[in-house]
């Protein structure tokens, strides 16, 4: 069963400034556990999909391209802070192969690399309201302990941020294995066509389901 | 207009004891706006020259490979945040100048990498003229361990004799 995909909020102020970014949502009923043979098989055969040249030119494949644009015009080096697509590609070719992790981040880390398309996983009862994209406000953390900077571009709920785009989670609004449900949030930029952004959640939702 | 009644203008004494207007002294008047320039224009303008100079950095990184030793980092700004408008330009000006030491440094390369074929055509011409001499794949820009090496024929004697011939390598030794 497809999800419903929803849009997240996006303050105007970064709409203007960055044209075409936007949150898409997919909520999905499912419980994280251990991957099924499935998935696991899944990812092996995804792994084997992988070379050297195809990891090289990887940058220049359009949706890659975009979110390397995007890096680097919200000032991050994607060359040292790897977007979530080459840093799995990298991963793969260092390890020798995507190791299973559990049905979540296997989920996560097939619908990336099948795309190109960033995409986190919060816990919708942790979160307080619609989560959307804003400019982080002076004095924000991420979790308890996570100091961000103004202006910082984080994803966040009604009352604080909960993820830093192209980045880390909030430990207080990521999945736990205690978790009864999961909302899915796509990153959208400037040159990624919607079609690309639905299809990644469609394929994580889809991967979930195996459970 | 009387000048002893505008308060921009301070008189002071002259030497006959007239006052006269001292325009030296003047106090200054603001002439700046009185809002703020709008910035969106330049910063879309420095955000697509971004895009762009990302896109010959990513097609310069890809023509490069497989060779080695070009430095392609362009350091971050702490991102991911809104830039300011001078940090898009030094970023700007620093992706430009990545690219144009890039494009320097592979057409050095690859002039020399030509300059490596041509000693191969030349060495299996003539190998007598080229004794020892090796070149490998990677002094052409070409991927894998080959080599190409002028040596003589049965060891001593054909050293003695003359018999050079060129040995092409088969590849990269398996890895133990």
């Amino acid at each position: 069963m497809e999800p419903a995909l929803s849009e997240g909020w996006v303050e105007p102020e970064l709409a203007e400034e960055l044209p075409g970014i936007g949150l898409v949502l997919a909520p999905v009923e499912v419980r994280p556990g251990p991957s099924p043979k499935e998935v696991r098989r899944r990812l092996r055969a995804l792994a084997d999909r992988y070379t050297g040249g195809k990891v090289i030119h990887m940058r220049q494949d359009p949706v890659p391209w975009a979110y390397r644009v995007f890096a680097r015009q919200v000032g991050v080096d994607p060359d040292t802070d790897r977007t979530p697509v080459e840093r799995i590609a990298l991963d793969r070719l260092k390890q020798g192969g995507l190791p299973s992790e559990n049905l979540l981040d296997d989920a996560l880390t097939i619908a990336i690399a099948e795309t190109g398309v960033p995409v986190i996983a919060l816990d919708p009862d942790r979160l307080e309201g619609e989560p959307g994209l804003r400019l982080c406000r002076a004095g924000e953390t991420l979790g308890p302990g996570r100091p961000l900077s103004a202006r910082q571009i984080v994803v966040a709920d009604s009352s604080r941020p909960v993820a830093i785009v192209l980045g880390e989670v909030s430990p207080e609004a990521g999945v736990t294995p205690k978790a009864e449900r999961v909302l899915l949030c796509a990153l959208s930029v400037a040159g990624v066509p919607r079609i690309a952004v639905e299809e990644a959640l469609w394929t994580a939702a889809e991967t979930l389901m195996y459970s | 207009m009387d000048r002893r009644r505008d308060p921009h203008v301070q008189l002071t004494d002259s030497t006959a004891g007239r006052l006269l207007p001292d325009v030296l002294q003047r106090n200054p008047v603001s002439l700046g706006p009185a809002t703020l320039p709008d910035e969106r224009a330049a910063r879309r303008t420095l955000l697509g020259q971004v895009e762009r100079l990302e896109a010959e950095l990513a097609s310069l990184f890809c023509s490069t490979w497989p060779r080695k030793g070009f430095d392609w980092n362009v350091r971050g700004r702490a991102g991911p945040r809104l830039l300011s408008l001078g940090e898009l330009e030094e970023l700007r000006d620093e992706l430009a100048e990545r690219v144009a030491t890039g494009r320097r440094a592979l057409s050095d390369r690859t002039y020399v990498e030509e300059q490596n074929r041509v000693r191969i055509e030349e060495m299996l011409l003539d190998p007598a003229a080229h004794k020892w001499e090796r070149v490998s794949h990677e002094d052409i820009g070409e991927p894998g361990c080959r080599h190409w090496h002028v040596r003589p024929r049965m060891g001593l004697l054909g050293m003695l004799a003359g018999w050079w011939r060129v040995v092409i390598s088969s590849g990269c030794p398996l890895s133990t």
